[in-house]
């Protein structure tokens, strides 16, 4: 049955993660619970941006704006199906399964919402992207602030408190486990050729706009997740929310962990928000301090803490594996830095 | 017909604006290729050291009880205007020398991320609470502050067309500016060698220019048009705050865009145009929009003409 066997590799993590979740749900205070779960989402947020910024070497700046499409929809939705009761099952499982449709819903807006983003930009070089990108966050969010249905700028309160560790949770597999089958991937080659060198990849048939868009959707249809799932743990949802500031903090997730490191952003995701939680006094330096590390980070180490490589690929963990090899991750050799196009400054190279 | 004249106007008036900034955008993208995000920022800090200047030199109101002469109100308001171009020079140097230098070998994507950096370094960092009140108070945190009165202001109408002053002298300092770059760009030596390095960066070298010092001093210009910017503007529209450089910087940066991003007149053509595009489509329709008409022309112009109204289509080569 060689078949079953990769579908069952695919739920594996579902099967197991589940129920783990939902005991550590169980288990913790509920002050810690929100901890975990702004954990969970930046862990969505940071491994999809990394889909594009790391692994397509492009750079979006606007994840907060898919956010706040996802959050939106999935309010709108929620709080339309809360009185739903769905027959043979009870109310809590009814309300479980409304949440399921407005999750889904919300990622199908935000991946419409890359499409309209990422079709015009992506045809052009990376830079673009950046631009437009931050340009839609603060068009969304200025079409937000002139809805009268969406609340304007006091926004939507009053959701339904759906999203719990197991939501979270089983999102940030999901996430995960996305990102890494697109890695090992036909796709994620393509991803990778077009981050190494776009001309080159174009010249050796590979549809470059395609892909770029491609990745760009998937990324923000699970930004419209995240969005979707921190607003129905926080039970509110404002234009304030989702600004710019937002997206930099993705960004600054992504960067640190290393562009194309999977373990690296769940890493500094996740440390990133424990210690921010810990810094909750110094949040006027929170913003100057991103700022810092950003320069700092490029200056001195611009790869990031992981670069393109997945922690098991670190020299000391693959001692403390006992030398057994793991099938190197994804990506060309290791140690080759993102290389972005660029005739003006490189070094010497071949003529034309 | 005065709706549209007036529209004309406040077009213009903010148009001008755009064209400075944006005229800093291209030039540093013709040099290096990159998108300097901190710009947006070096003009913020324009209209600060404006403000900061105008304190020093006890810039009094008209309505004060000993209101300025003539000669007075000239000399202080050059002060200003100047001080604060070589206050960002200074920070174009700065930025460039520290920040960007070290990275120039490096892959694109990594000193367009230190640009967000240092843009976020500026914006934040002037929020924070003041370490020491005088002789000026830095950072100045993140309340809003009243510009300082350069000059008083005039208002004229004609044929119902309401026009101050400002958006004279403004006018004519930034045409003079303008004019001053477009001679320093196709004039002289230096502009000849930016012109070059803007063309080929590794052949202006091996032609004996030294590159480094031309980009240093692209970036010095760009920071000084940014500050002449600030300053026109701060005057016309007094409140001042460390966060409107983001939003200004980036329109500017569409302007560019628009104008053909690297080409010096594709960014005057291009800021006028979109300070119009904003004026007119607010005016008829509703303001609430005004900010996301920039995006909606950067994405039409990115669809239809990427390179812009003066760029050449260029193809890459290996």
């Amino acid at each position: 049955m060689a078949s079953v066997r990769p579908t069952l590799r695919s739920f594996l993590p579902f099967a197991v993660g589940a129920p783990l979740l939902w005991a550590l749900q169980q288990i913790t205070p509920p002050d810690y619970n929100i901890i975990l779960i702004a954990a969970g989402v930046n862990i969505v947020l940071a491994v999809s941006l990394n889909v594009v910024n790391g692994f397509t070497g492009q750079f979006s700046l606007g994840h907060a704006g898919f956010m706040a499409v996802g959050a939106y929809t999935a309010a709108k939705i929620s709080v339309a199906l809360t009185g739903l009761d769905l027959p043979f099952v009870s109310t809590a499982v009814s309300d479980q399964i409304g949440f399921a449709i407005a999750l889904l819903a919300s990622m199908v807006t935000a991946a419409l919402a890359g499409i309209l983003v990422g079709m015009p930009s992506l045809r052009l070089r990376g830079d673009y992207l950046a631009i437009v990108t931050l340009g839609f966050g603060e068009i969304i969010r200025s079409v937000i602030e002139n809805m009268k249905f969406l609340g304007q700028a006091t926004g939507l309160s009053g959701l339904p408190a759906r999203t719990n560790l197991v939501w979270v949770g089983v999102s940030a597999i999901a996430t995960v486990v996305m990102a890494r089958r697109l890695a090992v991937s036909t796709q994620g080659r393509a991803l990778f050729a077009i981050r190494e060198d776009e001309v080159a990849a174009e010249a050796m048939g590979v549809d470059t706009t395609g892909y770029k868009v491609r990745a760009f959707v998937i990324s923000a249809a699970y930004a419209g997740l995240a969005g979707a799932l921190i607003s129905h743990a926080i039970l509110l949802a404002t234009p304030r929310m989702f600004t710019f500031i937002r997206s930099i903090e993705v960004v600054v997730m992504v960067v640190l962990g290393g562009l194309g490191s999977i373990t690296g952003s769940i890493l500094a995701a996740f440390v990133l928000t424990i210690a921010l939680e810990l810094l909750r006094e110094f949040q006027s330096f929170r913003m100057v301090a991103y700022a810092i590390l950003l320069i700092v980070l490029m200056l001195t180490r611009p790869q990031g803490i992981f670069g393109h490589r997945e922690i098991w690929d670190l020299p000391f963990v693959r001692r403390l594996l006992g030398g057994r090899l793991v099938p190197a991750a994804a990506g060309p050799a290791p140690a080759a830095p993102t290389q972005i196009r660029d005739d003006s400054t490189a070094g010497p190279k071949g003529t034309a | 017909m005065t709706e549209f004249l007036q529209h004309l106007v406040n077009g213009i008036s903010v148009g001008t604006i755009y064209a400075l900034v944006a005229l800093g955008y291209t030039m540093v993208y013709g040099v290096l290729k990159l998108i300097n995000f901190a710009h947006g920022d070096v003009y913020m800090v324009g209209a600060f050291s404006g403000y900061w200047l105008g304190a020093l030199l006890g810039v009094r109101s008209s309505f004060s009880e000993n209101p300025p002469g003539a000669g007075e109100i000239f000399i202080k308001a050059s002060l200003v205007t100047i001080g604060a171009m070589v206050v960002c020079g200074a920070l174009g140097f700065v930025i460039e020398r520290f920040a960007y230098r070290p990275l120039r070998s490096r892959p694109r994507l990594t000193a367009l991320i230190t640009a967000i950096g240092v843009s976020f370094l500026l914006e934040y960092g002037f929020q924070l609470s003041p370490w020491f009140r005088t002789p000026i108070e830095f950072p100045p945190g993140p309340s809003p502050r009243v510009f300082p009165e350069l000059l008083p202001r005039v208002g004229y109408e004609v044929f119902g067309v309401y026009l101050s002053n400002y958006d004279l002298v403004g006018f004519a300092v930034a045409i003079g500016l303008m004019a001053g770059l477009q001679w320093i760009v196709y004039r002289t030596r230096f502009g000849t060698a930016m012109r070059a390095v803007s063309f080929d960066p590794q052949v202006a070298g091996l032609m004996g220019i030294a590159v480094n010092r031309i980009i240093t001093w692209t970036f010095v210009l760009g920071s000084a048009l940014a500050a002449a910017a600030g300053i026109i503007n701060a005057v016309a529209r007094p409140k001042i705050e460390p966060l409107f450089g983001l939003i200004s910087g980036l329109k500017a940066f569409v302007a560019a865009v628009l104008g053909g991003i690297g080409s010096v007149p594709g960014a005057m053509v291009g800021g006028m145009v979109l300070g119009l595009a904003e004026e007119y489509v607010a005016g008829y329709t509703s303001s609430q929009y005004r900010d996301a008409i920039a995006f909606t022309v950067l994405i039409l112009v990115l669809l239809v003409r990427p390179a812009g109204i003066f760029g050449r289509v260029t193809v890459e080569k290996v």
